[in-house]
């Protein structure tokens, strides 16, 4: 029991540690609701909210949180309850825990395991069965129909992720996303550019357009969001969820949409390197750069979501398996030749 | 005891637990969502034992594949709506006999056999490890396993397709 004691000190701290990417998230969370619908709201040729907090309805998530925190919690009487309840929380924690292999600046990483992006896909092929158990639990047509949705979806396109993710792995070499990013460091492309990875081959330019597709279907994001299209199925398996359960759906899904950004800005875009090589680097401005790139790609999610219709189910599986997987591939085995030859 | 150990019971527990709901639960679809604990439970015993390559390999394959597809089954097989889906239990005395004396069995041998007890190698490079084992000493089962499963997903095409042919006469 001694050595339980003295190794106390150490639970704090890693306590604290794991705490600094729930915090990134949860004011990420709030700053991209309400920008989800200014954004909305411009490309319409609206103004989106306007009210709360004065300007430019600045407060208006913190105003629904606050909202949402008040609301009942309602469980249909026939839901399956112990699953109805545990899912949200289920979906969340598999997003969250993904977090950990995030190189967030050259001065903080959750963990530095070698297996880093493998895992990170591992752990982010939990939320499917998340989806499925809310939507099962909900015991409702709508519910089973988006689970059901989803799942085909997102087991389909992790297929064309992980064929492009391997892209670029072959490409660097390592699995580790901060040994990644260090490999990225420098200003030395045609004399000027920025060593990123998608300016090192030609066909990570490709993976990159694949990877971005694939992770649009992986999210959930127009014109992919057939597991919670509105006019079809409510609104798939949050159907039955209301209060904070509904808003750890909408967490967890805001986090995933972050993630996967921040994913790319990583394998593609240099992570936290400076785009000026030496100039504004530095672990702080490493953070604000890997934040900006990350939320660049979550904004063009969004400006994708208001712009684009929707597919129907089957024109979303022929795009997954009769273009995005073999052209993944063959974009695969094409990055590999590159790679031999030059 | 340190907090390896600790967490080494804990998971143990969360696996075994998991597993007896997976067994004795009598709702398919309960059973099955039981099984992801026990499949993480696994997983996070492997990290224990610094195979964390193992153990996201048995997240992605187990949690990530089978499982949903077990999921699938289950709801696309069973008939009218899922809650309802109740097996009843058949053949108690031979499955009784069997079971008890299987765990004879098992008990004989775990009081009696000699366990070999070895320190956990502490890895750090388990990727570059198995990568390069995989490319020299293990090659030809590496290579025939790779041949194995492109027959099963020719076989799996071939099957799908002549039963939608089957379909549309």
């Amino acid at each position: 029991m001694n050595e339980t004691l003295s190794s106390m000190p150490f639970l704090p701290a890693l306590l604290l540690h794991a705490a600094i990417p729930l915090t990134i998230i949860l004011v990420y969370a709030l700053v991209a609701i309400w920008a989800e619908r200014k954004v909305a709201g411009f490309i319409q040729d609206r103004l989106g909210p306007m009210r709360v907090g004065g300007w430019h309805g600045w407060a208006q998530s913190i105003a629904d949180l606050l909202k949402l925190i008040q609301k009942e919690d309602i469980i249909p009487a026939d839901a399956s309850r112990f699953w109805f309840k545990f899912a949200p929380f289920m979906m969340f924690a598999a997003s969250y825990a993904a977090f950990a292999v995030i190189p967030f600046s050259s001065g903080y990483i959750g963990s530095m395991v070698n297996i880093g992006v493998f895992y990170l896909l591992a752990v982010t092929s939990v939320l499917t069965l998340s989806v499925i158990m809310g939507g099962w639990a909900s015991n409702n047509k709508w519910s089973l129909l988006g689970a059901m949705r989803s799942a085909a979806q997102m087991v389909s396109y992790e297929v064309p992720t992980i064929a492009t993710v391997l892209t670029v792995v072959l490409v660097a070499g390592s699995l580790n996303l901060m040994e990644i990013t260090e490999l990225q460091s420098g200003n030395d492309t045609l004399g000027f550019l920025p060593n990123w990875l998608i300016f090192q081959n030609p066909f990570l330019i490709t993976a990159f357009i694949m990877f971005f597709i694939s992770i649009l279907a992986e999210s959930h994001r127009v014109p992919f969001d057939l597991p919670e299209s509105e006019s079809e199925l409510v609104a798939g398996y949050q159907t039955e969820y209301s209060g904070m359960r509904w808003a750890m759906f909408m967490l967890a899904e805001y986090a995933d949409m972050l993630l996967l950004s921040l994913l790319g800005a990583t394998l593609f875009f240099g992570g936290w390197n400076s785009p000026f090589g030496d100039f504004l680097a530095g672990p702080f401005w490493g953070f604000f750069w890997f934040m900006l790139k990350g939320l660049v790609l979550v904004f063009v999610m969004m400006w994708i979501r208001w712009t684009l219709p929707r597919y129907r189910v089957d024109q979303l599986m022929a795009i997954c398996w009769n273009i995005l997987i073999p052209l993944s591939f063959v974009n695969l085995v094409l990055a590999a030749l590159w790679e031999m030859i030059f | 005891m340190d907090l390896a150990a600790i967490l080494f019971y804990v998971f143990a527990l969360v696996t075994i637990g998991s597993a007896a709901v997976v067994v004795f639960s009598r709702n398919i679809v309960h059973a099955a969502f039981s099984l992801m604990f026990t499949l993480m439970g696994v997983a996070a015993l492997y990290v224990l034992l610094y195979a964390d390559f193992l153990a996201a390999t048995q997240l992605l394959v187990y949690v990530g594949g089978i499982l949903i597809l077990i999921l699938f089954g289950v709801m696309l097989t069973s008939q009218g709506y899922t809650l309802n889906f109740r097996e009843a239990t058949v053949n108690v005395v031979p499955a009784g006999l069997l079971s008890v004396a299987a765990a004879i069995l098992l008990i004989y041998a775990f009081s009696t056999g000699g366990w070999v007890i070895t320190e956990v190698d502490e890895r750090t490079d388990t990727v570059y490890d198995l990568g390069m084992m995989l490319m020299t000493d293990y090659l030809l089962v590496f290579i025939v396993a790779g041949v194995l499963l492109l027959v099963a997903i020719i076989g799996a095409i071939v099957m799908s397709t002549r039963l939608s042919v089957n379909t549309e006469d």
